[in-house]
């Protein structure tokens, strides 16, 4: 495993700069995942790590070794894709045993065999490692795609949303697994995604993507907490942050130049209005399960916020709502700290 | 718009069973979900309302009328699939206005029709823009239109959501429920996920291997799974199950879990001795050290407000969602407390759930009747 990093990385296809002027590094170790939208450049700059797109500009150095203009076999790295890529004529151990019988690898039969058992049940497969690779269901499939990359100890790993294609609960299954076997083998990763859940509990630093450019890099606490602008403080929170004119409610007590103010949950008190002064209504409590979402209207806005499962909060209710502690931003969008 | 009635809906595809003696009714003007993992029999049971499959048993009745075997055209629904296509070539009012074209409607006609739809949609002010240089949401939406104009009996969609990005599926899931609030078409929609069917739906059906599992309000549902499938189906991360053994009393109001003694709702039915379920919801879930029933940190995802903490305890994985600013180390060992009212107790040979004083008059077990 080794340090990563890009330095002033751009890369344009025809008139659409994917990338621009991109400057991130990633320590030994590290786990950092890329948020963003589609067509924010995210799987680009895993193609330019990777060596399979060159940068128009720009330097690409992999454990001290400037990589940019090497080709894709020689830097030591590992990919996974969004679509499992398995060889289907190959059973589950073949498919994983295949990146370590490269002829220059020299292993022995043994130790490709304890290799890839450790790493099946890592990935939780080791009980159809006879199965053809065909023979699996999609969730399978995939673990055994990660297993893959996992089973070569490369300066990186890189990952092109590699749970996008599961379902929920494998979802969040391997999320956790994923974390942990980083963790456990301490190996340097670089996950990209547009599902803010992954980036929040997987990463070590979160990087905020925008066209092509590094919005915001710190920790999942960081940029839920202390977003830079607007674009980050809207890309994670769920139910998403709450954006009012500075105006809307009472006692606001804004700095100078505020516009916009970012309300999440924890930066409101709502109580049912006694008698007299309201601030707005409840629109309806959505019951989602494990959350549920009170959804209110003050003035011309509206405003969702998580509220307890067993609320007693009901629909055209009155309330009073007030502010703790919100976020600001200036007309630009840019955070107001102070 | 018309009530769906679905009654001993069979479908077999030689000796497989997709879809086993489904009844369900759909109120005029709900939103109804059908809910379950692939292969499930959901998408299979939305294509013989439609007319695309013939049932091997059973009757459709749409709005009163015995539709079983008619064509799909002659059912008066409009079917929306996952992947959106738009005529290229046209604009957005001749994409929206093309069914009613194909109709036979008269010019006029047509043209106050996808003016009122597009308001309704809020898309009017595209209405002559190509539909080529449209934004995603936009082109969903022209999509939509082009189903609501026709004002069928009832609109079927398949998983429509399916491909989008997680930020904007958001997005038009709450668009979606907002139209319907406003149009109250009948609506039955497919899908496997749940925070969807849980957003949208006035009633849910979970199926699993073509049996309706439950049917019942997204509230209903989540609070009170008829089955272990159901339980563990619904909810992010799902319901946690911790074994326990012995007989069961009615009146009983107390379970021993992993040598703890643990309140639960009274139950209401004797058993012998069997292996049984406690459920418990991650957000039902507390740490107190006083508790008897251990377990070690295993790992902590955090979510802004909240984390989901996974904990090691001696019958596998408990998940909780807890406050995000409650400090916890890896490897810390906690005491665990449930909020009694909210337990659901199971039989694990069939994985029904058991009666108790909170889910009294719930159904229990999957509802074939």
């Amino acid at each position: 495993m080794a340090d990563v990093s890009l330095r002033g990385v751009s890369k344009a296809f025809g008139d659409t700069q994917a990338v621009d002027d991109l400057t991130l590094s990633i320590k030994d170790g590290e786990f950092v995942v890329l948020l963003g939208p589609t067509g924010a450049g995210k799987t680009t700059t895993l193609r330019l790590i990777a060596g399979l797109e060159r940068p128009d500009s720009g330097s690409i150095v992999i454990g001290g070794r400037d990589v940019t203009q090497l080709a894709p076999a020689v830097r030591d790295v590992a990919f996974v894709f969004q679509q499992y890529s398995l060889y289907p004529h190959l059973t589950v151990y073949e498919n994983l045993a295949f990146p370590l019988r490269s002829p220059a690898r020299k292993w022995s039969e043994t130790q490709i065999n304890s290799r890839v058992l450790e790493v099946a049940k890592l990935v939780r497969i080791d009980h159809k490692l006879e199965n053809k690779s065909t023979r699996l269901s999609g969730g399978e499939m995939q673990r055994v795609a990660i297993g893959r990359a996992l089973v070569r100890k490369p300066a990186i790993y890189l990952m092109d949303e590699p749970l996008s294609s599961l379902d929920a609960k494998l979802r969040g299954d391997l999320r956790l697994e994923l974390k942990r076997i980083q963790a456990e083998l301490f190996s340097t990763m670089l996950y990209v995604t547009h599902d803010q859940i992954e980036a929040m509990t997987m990463a070590d630093r979160i990087g905020i993507l925008a066209d092509g450019r590094l919005v915001q890099l710190g920790t999942p606490r960081e940029i839920y907490m202390e977003p830079a602008n607007l674009h980050v403080a809207a890309r994670l929170g769920q139910p998403a942050i709450n954006l009012l004119p500075a105006d809307l409610l009472p006692e606001a007590a804004a700095p100078a130049g505020t516009k916009t103010i970012g309300a999440r949950t924890e930066h409101l008190t709502i109580r049912k209005a006694a008698n007299g002064h309201a601030d707005g209504t409840v629109d309806w409590v959505e019951h989602l399960g494990d959350q549920n979402h009170l959804h209110l209207t003050v003035g011309n806005r509206k405003l969702v916020t998580l509220t307890d499962p067993d609320t007693l909060f009901e629909k055209g209710d009155r309330v009073t709502i007030r502010l703790k502690a919100p976020l600001y931003f200036d007309g630009a969008g840019n955070r107001i700290t102070g | 718009m018309a009530e769906i009635r679905v009654q001993n809906l069979r479908k077999e595809f030689g000796a497989f069973v997709a879809v086993q003696d489904s009844n369900f009714v759909v109120n005029d003007g709900e939103f109804f979900v059908m809910l379950g993992p692939s292969g499930c029999g959901k998408t299979t049971t939305l294509r013989m309302i439609a007319g695309l499959e013939l049932p091997t048993g059973g009757q459709i009745l749409l709005g009163g009328d015995d539709v079983t075997m008619l064509r799909a055209r002659e059912r008066d629904i409009a079917f929306v699939f996952q992947l959106f296509a738009l005529y290229p070539h046209m604009n957005v009012r001749k994409n929206m206005g093309f069914p009613l074209l194909a109709q036979g409607m008269p010019k006029a006609e047509i043209r106050q029709r996808v003016e009122e739809t597009a308001k309704l949609l809020r898309i009017d002010h595209l209405l002559d823009k190509p539909v080529s240089g449209l934004a995603g949401g936009d082109r969903q939406r022209v999509a939509l239109g082009r189903a609501i104009v026709r004002r069928p009996k009832c609109f079927l969609m398949d998983e429509p959501l399916g491909t989008l990005d997680a930020e904007f599926r958001d997005l038009m899931v709450h668009e979606l429920r907002e139209l319907h609030n406003r149009i109250h078409a009948t609506t039955v929609y497919v899908t496997h996920d749940q925070l969807e069917a849980m957003s949208m739906a006035d009633k849910i059906a979970v199926m699993n291997h073509g049996v309706i599992e439950q049917f019942g309000s997204p509230k209903e549902i989540y609070d009170h799974p008829a089955t272990m499938f159901v339980a563990d189906f619904i909810g992010s991360p799902p319901m946690n199950f911790l074994k326990f053994g012995g007989g069961l009393q009615k009146g009983a109001k107390e379970i021993v879990v992993q040598g703890a003694s643990v309140a639960v709702p009274e139950i209401r039915e004797d058993f012998a001795p069997a292996d049984f379920a406690l459920g418990v919801r991650p957000e039902h879930i507390r740490f107190d050290d006083a508790s008897k029933l251990r377990g070690s940190i295993y790992g902590t995802e955090y979510l802004g407000t909240t984390q989901i903490v996974a904990v090691e305890t001696a019958d596998g994985m408990v998940k909780a969602r807890v406050p995000a600013d409650i400090p916890l180390r890896m490897g810390e060992p906690v005491g665990l407390t449930f909020n009694a009212p909210r337990l659901s107790l199971f039989e694990r040979a069939s994985g029904r759930a058991i009666r108790t004083g909170v889910r009294e008059g719930a159904q229990g077990g999957p509802a074939h009747g």
